[in-house]
């Protein structure tokens, strides 16, 4: 620590013999500098930014502006026809129920047993910890892809083909290894001497661990939630193979499905392409601060 | 910083005598989520295997009961010039994906750590914004923007005068269809490395850049030498996870060509699934899975042996 400031305090001696010398010059330069990097940030966010934009945009356009072979950049009249032809397409409610059940149920689960597992790999030292941690890295190198077959052979045998019960166990699972070695970064990530404090005023463990330890570990929840939200709400393959009847699909089903046999009609796609990716946008946007630091307690923690 | 502060192990909980019940206790916790994993992903991996040493048609479907085959379906396999095409197209496309998305996800990266505080927080939320867009919305999406009719892709292409892309059809030719689906991935996939990047930058010590840049290091260098090194756990784990989604991707081009790819645009999931639910042969689709892990595995091997042994040290 003394090393470092002292370190700090010839770079700040530096820093101020620099800024005496040729002070006008470099601040200059360094605004033009500034300037281009802004321009080049904000570039980078119109490209990104630009398709969802166009989604939006076509959602919002009446079917002759959106057929036109030099386009409108903004819709302009506004019409909300192409929402209600996206909404009053068969099993479009039925999707969402399904959707949401799906995604509700699985988060809930998953959050519980992958905390659970976050505090026995953060906090006790056991036999078999690094092979379970080794266990749950190495599940995530299998593609869902490949499981597709045996896992639909498997839930046909049980009879939850086309039931959302093997849905939710099939995104449960694949979900859960991330969320295991994320939250187990947040709960290395605190101090144990704070719950050991904790006791010595006379809590005890369990008492000690709700009061101190799950209050801070919140963010870690939230940000886990986000990442099994966004992945369950997205997943299109394996709702795709096991559920076959159409009131039983998700929303990400029933968007796939969309095309007619006359081609795509753009306008009410792009509806329900908003509509589908709505409710992760909202929920992400909520709880997005808490993300990127969630991310790197799971990476670098190791 | 905080990277090399080694994770609290409360190896007293465990010796503390008489706690039988503290002993026991870690294992009860990790016990639902093994109990998941296993049921739901480890024994169909078994399952898999078996099944890739059969012929499992409808037949045996319906009567539950394969014919062993050994190594038959592998040996139809690995003589089907339709698969070597597959693998080396998949394992292509994975290359150019990682690697435009490595690229170009360090380099805004970079950019965020040196563009002023409003301008961050745009770029971020642009980021963020890409990233909770479903990949069945942004393939509608690039459907649209790539139409040949009415896409904004072939009008701006033609106004900006690189060429006349009216009424072009993009997947035509599987070579220009590949580079709509590589933009496709690439887009969706630079938000998450990207800010996984950018965090990572946050933990280098300033102090250390400075230092290298007062000793006379090039941006270059001190990228080169300083910060990529003390990247280096989280580009591993991007690159890893990267290759692994980029492997086995499935959803792009199986709706992007109104799932009924022609077999110019299989990739290994698409050419697996097809010979499974298409064609009904359980066997063989298993089989090209299992190829698939087994290639997958050998990729990813370097990656996951050095991610491990970082977090090893730590």
């Amino acid at each position: 620590m003394i090393a470092r400031e002292a370190a700090q305090g010839v770079r700040a001696g530096r820093v101020r013999a620099a800024t005496r010398t040729a002070a006008a010059a470099t601040r200059s330069w360094r605004r033009v500098r500034q300037l281009a990097y802004d321009v080049t940030g904000l570039a980078v966010a119109v490209v990104m930014l630009f398709p969802i934009y166009w989604m939006v945009a076509t959602a919002f356009k009446p079917g002759v502006d959106i057929l036109r072979l030099e386009p409108k950049w903004f819709p302009n009249p506004i019409t909300f026809q192409n929402f209600q032809d996206a909404i009053e397409r068969p099993f479009f409610l039925d999707d969402v129920r399904n959707s949401l059940v799906i995604v509700g149920v699985m988060l809930v689960l998953a959050l519980l047993i992958a905390f659970l597992a976050a505090v026995a790999t953060a906090r006790f030292g056991f036999k078999g910890r690094n092979a379970y941690l080794v266990m749950i890295i190495g599940v995530q190198m299998v593609p869902l892809n490949a499981l597709i077959i045996p896992l639909y052979l498997m839930l046909d045998r049980v009879g939850q083909t086309d039931a959302l019960a093997g849905v939710i166990a099939v995104y449960l699972a694949v979900v859960l290894p991330f969320m295991v070695w994320t939250l187990r970064g947040f709960v290395a990530n605190i101090p144990a001497e704070l719950e050991e404090s904790a006791m010595i005023d006379g809590c005890t463990r369990v008492g000690a661990f709700f009061r101190i330890t799950f209050p801070l570990v919140g963010p870690g929840l939230v940000a886990t939630a986000i990442f099994g939200f966004i992945q369950a709400w997205n997943e299109y393959i394996v709702a795709y193979v096991l559920l076959s009847s159409p009131n039983n699909q998700t929303l990400t089903v029933w968007l796939a499905s969309f095309t007619t046999n006359h081609g795509p009609q753009w306008g009410p796609l792009m509806a329900a392409a908003t509509l589908t990716g709505l409710p992760v946008v909202a929920f992400f946007l909520v709880l997005q601060r808490y993300l990127a630091g969630g991310l790197t307690a799971g990476a670098v923690k190791g | 910083m905080d990277m090399a502060i080694a994770p609290p192990d409360l190896e007293p909980a465990s010796t503390r005598p008489g706690l039988f019940r503290t002993r026991l206790l870690p294992y009860a916790l990790v016990i639902p989520s093994v109990a998941v994993i296993g049921g739901i992903l480890a024994f169909p991996l078994g399952m898999l295997i078996w099944l890739s040493l059969q012929h499992y048609g409808l037949r045996e479907l319906i009567q539950h009961q394969g014919d062993w085959v050994g190594l038959g379906n592998y040996g139809a396999i690995l003589v089907d010039p339709l698969f070597h095409q597959v693998i080396v197209r998949t394992l292509l496309f994975t290359f150019a994906c990682v690697a435009l998305t490595v690229v170009l996800s360090t380099l805004v990266a970079l950019l965020l750590q040196r563009v002023s505080r409003v301008v961050r927080v745009i770029v971020m939320s642009s980021l963020v914004f890409v990233w909770a867009t479903p990949v069945i919305v942004s393939v509608d999406i690039w459907q649209w923007m790539f139409d040949y009719e009415f896409g904004i892709i072939n009008y701006l292409l033609t106004q900006l005068h690189v060429g006349n892309f009216i009424h072009h059809n993009w997947f035509d030719n599987p070579l220009q269809g590949w580079s709509v689906l590589v933009v496709v991935v690439v887009w969706g996939a630079i938000p998450f490395v990207t800010i996984t990047v950018f965090a990572g930058l946050l933990q280098v010590p300033s102090d250390l850049v400075d230092a290298a840049q007062v000793d006379g290091a090039g941006p270059w260098q001190s990228f080169r030498y300083v910060t990529a090194p003390m990247l280096k756990p989280i580009f591993l784990i991007v690159i890893c996870l990267s290759t692994i989604w980029d492997f086995g991707v499935f959803n792009q081009p199986y709706v992007l060509l109104n799932q009924r790819p022609s077999a110019d645009y299989y990739t290994i999931a698409i050419y697996s699934y097809r010979e499974s639910f298409g064609v009904t042969q359980y066997g063989l689709g298993a089989s090209i899975a299992v190829l698939m892990v087994i290639v997958l595995v050998i990729v990813t091997l370097f990656y996951v042996r050095e991610t491990l042994k970082v977090a090893e040290i730590q």
